[in-house]
């Protein structure tokens, strides 16, 4: 499947994913800036804050419990925030796009 | 001076003999918040066998001057910690620390006319401040300050941090001692500290005696030596906080720190202890931990010539090793929290309400999570992956502009100067908070 993030300057980065990763870790993978994964996939750190447009909603799936912990202290947050380890890859998430955060 | 450095352990004698002393104390007298232990650098054999034989570790009253605390050696317990507000709560305290007097606590809001009712009440409110509360009240005194570190506030200080960096670089003397501390760590440190508060640049310093106080506990060799002297310049700049708070209401809303708690919603409800938590917080948090990493990089860099030879072939690691530097240094090292209820760690139960000092130092040298851990590699596999800016939602608010400062420096560093050697052993703080230097002396022999 392939996943696109959009970047903070603007452009695109188009990347391939396996089912059952992290999101975070095929960004990290494929080194997108802006997603940096400090804390291991764990909901604490926010270093993978994405945002996830409406359409993709149903297939990301909801906030964990601990990912809206650390989304509420976190800069920037908008309703259609996620940590991006919170999201597992799967053939359901082929031509997902989403926007990189930063932090 | 030569020292001899055994081949199998890579520990000089002295170290060696520390290391033995330490393996030979009876466990339950080994008590990490003992300040001696910093100095030296003997703390980290205290780690290494605290996390090989009692990695959730309890000190008893009768064996430090901090009243009974637990310690969290390994990681995994300390990342299950700062993780786990509702079990380990940061309600009025930040770190393991000597017990306060209602007198010592009070004294910032203590005009002359406070009785000891008043002090009493103040005390046992704790201190309170936006890295020591639990949500909701954190969520909102964080969320007051923290657009004052947001990217793109972040991306429009770049240049002006690069211009500063610059121009401290370029005043260095060539071919002669001077301290790297006070010239460039602190200086760097100071000026951005003045712009994130909108203080005014020439009394910088200011902002940085305010903030060696406020994280040091009075003593021969501290910022201040008595109760007294510290309560007098608390009070002082608690007076000035306040007044620069109550002076930015009047004024139109601007992104430094000061301004934002001025119009913050919610900043009518701030007491004045809370005023002066966040204060410190903010202060010290930018203060005392960018410094020290910066002043840990050239010393890390001078002792491991190898690394440093990488990085001037190879600049692009700047960013690598400025992670791997925040972790070898460990500027903070701990935060306490206080357990809401009983919590098993390890087969151990930390009984609800006590004090738990979650060791990032020792984290960070983990084995069974970092391999090699006691090396200083510039490239290992995850640099980023470390405990120094802690986990969860009380994570460093300032991370982004700590690295930013530390990448600057270097960039500009490596343009001017093809080497910079330390002199001797810089001298070490003497605290169990602050891992850092007071003073280290360096020769730059020649500019690029």
């Amino acid at each position: 499947m392939e996943v696109t993030f959009v970047l903070q300057d603007g452009t695109s980065q188009t990347v391939e994913a396996e089912d059952g990763w992290k999101l975070m870790e095929v960004a990290v993978d494929n080194a997108v800036p802006g997603i940096d994964g400090d804390c291991g996939g764990e909901a604490a750190c926010a270093t993978c804050h994405v945002f996830v447009a409406p359409e993709w909603r149903a297939v990301t799936g909801e906030r964990t419990a601990p990912e809206q912990d650390m989304l509420a202290s976190t800069f920037g947050v908008r309703e259609d925030s996620r940590l991006a380890c919170q999201i597992r890859t799967s053939s359901a998430l082929d031509g997902l796009v989403v926007e990189v955060v930063g932090s | 001076m030569t020292i001899s450095i055994s081949r199998d352990t890579g520990l000089s004698a002295e170290q060696a003999e520390a290391r033995e002393r330490i393996y030979a104390m009876p466990l339950e007298t080994l008590n990490p918040a003992n300040p001696d232990h910093y100095p030296s650098g003997d703390i980290h054999f205290v780690f290494e066998r605290l996390r090989h034989e009692d990695p959730v570790h309890f000190t008893p009253t009768e064996h430090t001057e901090h009243g009974h605390y637990w310690s969290l050696t390994k990681w995994e317990d300390i990342q299950a910690a700062d993780t786990n507000h509702e079990a380990f709560s940061a309600e009025g305290l930040i770190t393991i620390a000597k017990y306060r007097t209602p007198e010592q606590v009070a004294a910032a809001f203590n005009d002359g006319t406070m009785t000891q009712e008043q002090m009493e009440a103040v005390a046992a409110k704790g201190t309170r401040s936006l890295l020591s509360m639990d949500p909701p009240d954190h969520e909102i005194h964080r969320g007051a300050v923290s657009e004052g570190v947001s990217p793109a506030n972040l991306a429009a200080m770049d240049p002006l941090i690069r211009e500063r960096a610059g121009a401290i670089l370029d005043a260095l003397p060539i071919g002669e001692e001077f301290d790297w501390v006070d010239k460039v760590s602190i200086e760097l440190t100071a000026m951005t500290l003045a712009t994130l508060f909108d203080y005014p640049q020439e009394d910088r310093r200011k902002l940085t005696y305010w903030s060696n106080i406020l994280s040091s506990t009075p003593g021969t060799g501290q910022a201040v030596e008595t109760e007294e002297e510290r309560a007098v310049a608390v009070r002082e700049f608690f007076v000035a906080l306040s007044g620069m708070v109550n002076q930015r209401r009047s004024e139109e809303p601007r992104l430094d720190f000061l301004s934002l708690m001025a119009h913050s919603p919610h900043s009518k409800d701030f007491t004045d202890s809370e005023l002066m938590g966040d204060g410190t917080v903010l202060l010290v948090g930018g203060n005392d931990t960018t410094r020290n990493t910066i002043t840990g990089s050239v010393y890390a860099l001078d002792r491991n010539p190898e690394e440093n030879a990488k990085l001037r072939a190879n600049p692009k690691l700047i960013p690598s090793m400025v992670s791997e530097t925040i972790r070898w240094q460990t500027p903070l090292t701990h935060m306490a929290r206080r357990t809401t209820r009983d919590v098993e760690m390890k087969g151990k139960v930390i009984p609800k309400g006590d004090r738990v000092g979650m060791w990032y130092v020792s984290g960070n040298r983990d084995e069974d999570k970092i391999e090699n851990a006691a090396a200083y590699i510039i490239d290992r596999k995850n640099p980023r992956q470390h405990l120094s800016f802690g986990f969860g939602i009380h994570r460093c608010l300032g991370n982004k502009l700590a690295e930013l400062q530390l990448k600057i420096i270097w960039e500009e560093m490596l343009a001017r100067f093809p080497e910079i050697n330390v002199i001797g052993e810089p001298e070490r703080s003497h605290s169990r908070f602050i891992k850092g230097y007071e003073t280290m002396t360096v020769v730059i022999p020649r500019r690029n």
